[in-house]
């Protein structure tokens, strides 16, 4: 990353950035991590400029280190995302996120039948095809697919 | 299997399967068996299914147990807007054994993790009915003496109907050959084909009746008039996907006729008085399936 890019956001102390998020996905990553319900000092930016894809969009958080189970969550709306954890202003760790085996809450079963969708009970996913990415409901035993996928 | 629940078919392995067909031709043999004078079973219908309902409440009465429960949801709580997790809570405390059926999928699966005693799931919705696909297998298997390497056609609604899923994913452990008969709006899911080539399970798809002299079982289902989008197109096919007596002439002498019943028109009156026809013997098998299946959870066998 250049410097004149990196400028586009402001640079934190301790943290993590997550970067390469899909600029449409800005807002599930946000949402998967619970970005929303922390009082940690967080800086976004969007719609900047990457030869990869497009527009991206990228997020800062001071002060967080999340957890493996945590991160991968994000895999499943945005799966090239890439970490790095910051202290003292530097890069001391680059992460790849993976797809999970098994999903639990955060996305919603497609299907409207399904008793997930009808009472308040926790989604439970198996992970069937992490490249074209199915996940077999634990309760009713639909696919959910990548298109279908609505997080809760 | 004892305190077990039975939400799907594949909970059960090949060999529990073959336990609980062993167990049905005993209490075939034996029907009066007074072994559970002592306890107590729910069966709890917020759908209403009288064949299944009767069919269950028979082999309960049969086993000499006292049934609680209700008929459909509108005689329950549910309809003060009581939660399944609750129902299920409550009734768990009463009963040694839940039969359900609910209309909703997954209900069943949700129920055995919410509920003290186990589930036998009489179908949740279009997902699974695993003590049918067991009677199929019994029927099958009592008339064929053999559940090994037999070919099955499987004909009418592929897509929606989950009796023949259920009983495809059964029947793979055994080395079938499928021939799969359906119209294109109906046929077969891609998720069950991909299965059978995993496993390398031989299988065919036609849109038409033919072929039939090589089957040894013929497995009808409806095909209904709202599982098409556009009902012209039912109107082309309903009639290819009926069987009639003189279909069978030159079809195995082993060949036999099941269906889950009821039938529309699928199956002509005329096929009724063939010997090949087993509908009706595989809806009284159904009785001798569930007095095993509920045996085998209480661990009275
Ligand atoms: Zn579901």
């Amino acid at each position: 990353m250049s410097k004149q890019k990196q400028l586009q956001v402001s640079a934190i102390e301790n943290g993590t950035v997550i970067d390469h998020i899909p600029a449409e996905s800005l807002f599930d990553v946000i949402n998967i991590l619970g970005l929303d319900q922390i009082t940690n000092l967080i800086t976004f930016g969007t719609n900047l400029d990457s030869d990869k894809l497009g527009k991206k969009a990228i997020i800062k958080v001071e002060g967080k280190f999340f957890e493996d189970n945590e991160i991968n969550k994000i895999s499943l709306v945005a799966p090239h995302v890439k970490l790095n954890i910051i202290r003292d202003y530097e890069v001391v760790e680059k992460r790849d996120v993976e797809i999970p085996d098994e999903v639990v809450g955060i996305v919603k079963c497609f299907n409207p039948k399904c008793i997930t969708n009808n009472e308040v009970i926790k989604t439970h996913f198996k992970v069937m095809d992490k490249t074209d990415l199915a996940l077999k409901c634990h309760y009713c035993e639909k696919n959910t697919t990548r298109d279908e996928l609505k997080m809760m | 299997m004892k305190n077990k629940s039975l939400v799907s078919i594949s909970d059960y392995t090949r060999d529990e399967i073959l336990r609980i067909l062993e167990l049905a031709a005993f209490y075939e043999a034996n029907p009066k068996q007074p072994e559970l004078r002592e306890k107590v079973i729910a069966s709890l219908f917020f759908e209403p299914s009288t064949r299944t309902r009767l069919s269950f409440e028979t082999a309960i009465n049969r086993l000499g147990a006292r049934v609680i429960g209700f008929t459909d949801s509108s005689s329950s709580s549910t309809t003060k807007g009581e939660t399944l997790k609750d129902t299920i809570k409550m009734v768990s405390n009463y009963a040694d054994l839940i039969v359900m059926r609910h209309p909703l999928e997954g209900s069943a699966r949700y129920a055995s993790e919410q509920s003290r005693v186990p589930i036998i799931n009489a179908g949740d919705g279009a997902n699974q009915h695993p003590t049918q696909t067991l009677l199929d297998l019994y029927s099958i298997q009592k008339t064929q003496g053999t559940l090994e390497n037999l070919t099955v056609f499987m004909v009418g609604d592929l897509k929606y109907g989950r009796t023949v899923h259920s009983l495809l994913m059964a029947l793979s452990h055994f080395n079938p050959v499928f021939y799969f008969v359906a119209p294109k709006e109906l046929e077969m899911p891609c998720e069950y084909k991909a299965f059978l080539r995993e496993r390398g399970i031989e299988f065919y798809e036609q849109k038409e009746m033919n072929n039939l002299e090589q089957a040894d079982i013929l497995y009808m289902t409806r095909v209904q008039k709202e599982r098409f989008s556009d009902p012209m197109e039912y109107e082309r096919v309903k009639n290819a996907y009926v069987l009639r007596n003189a279909m069978l002439d030159k079809t195995k002498e082993n060949l036999k006729v099941l269906h889950p019943l009821p039938r529309v028109n699928e199956i002509h009156t005329d096929v009724d008085s063939s010997e090949k026809a087993y509908y009706f013997q595989q809806a009284e098998n159904g009785v001798y399936t569930r007095m095993a299946i509920i045996s085998a959870i209480m661990g009275l066998k």
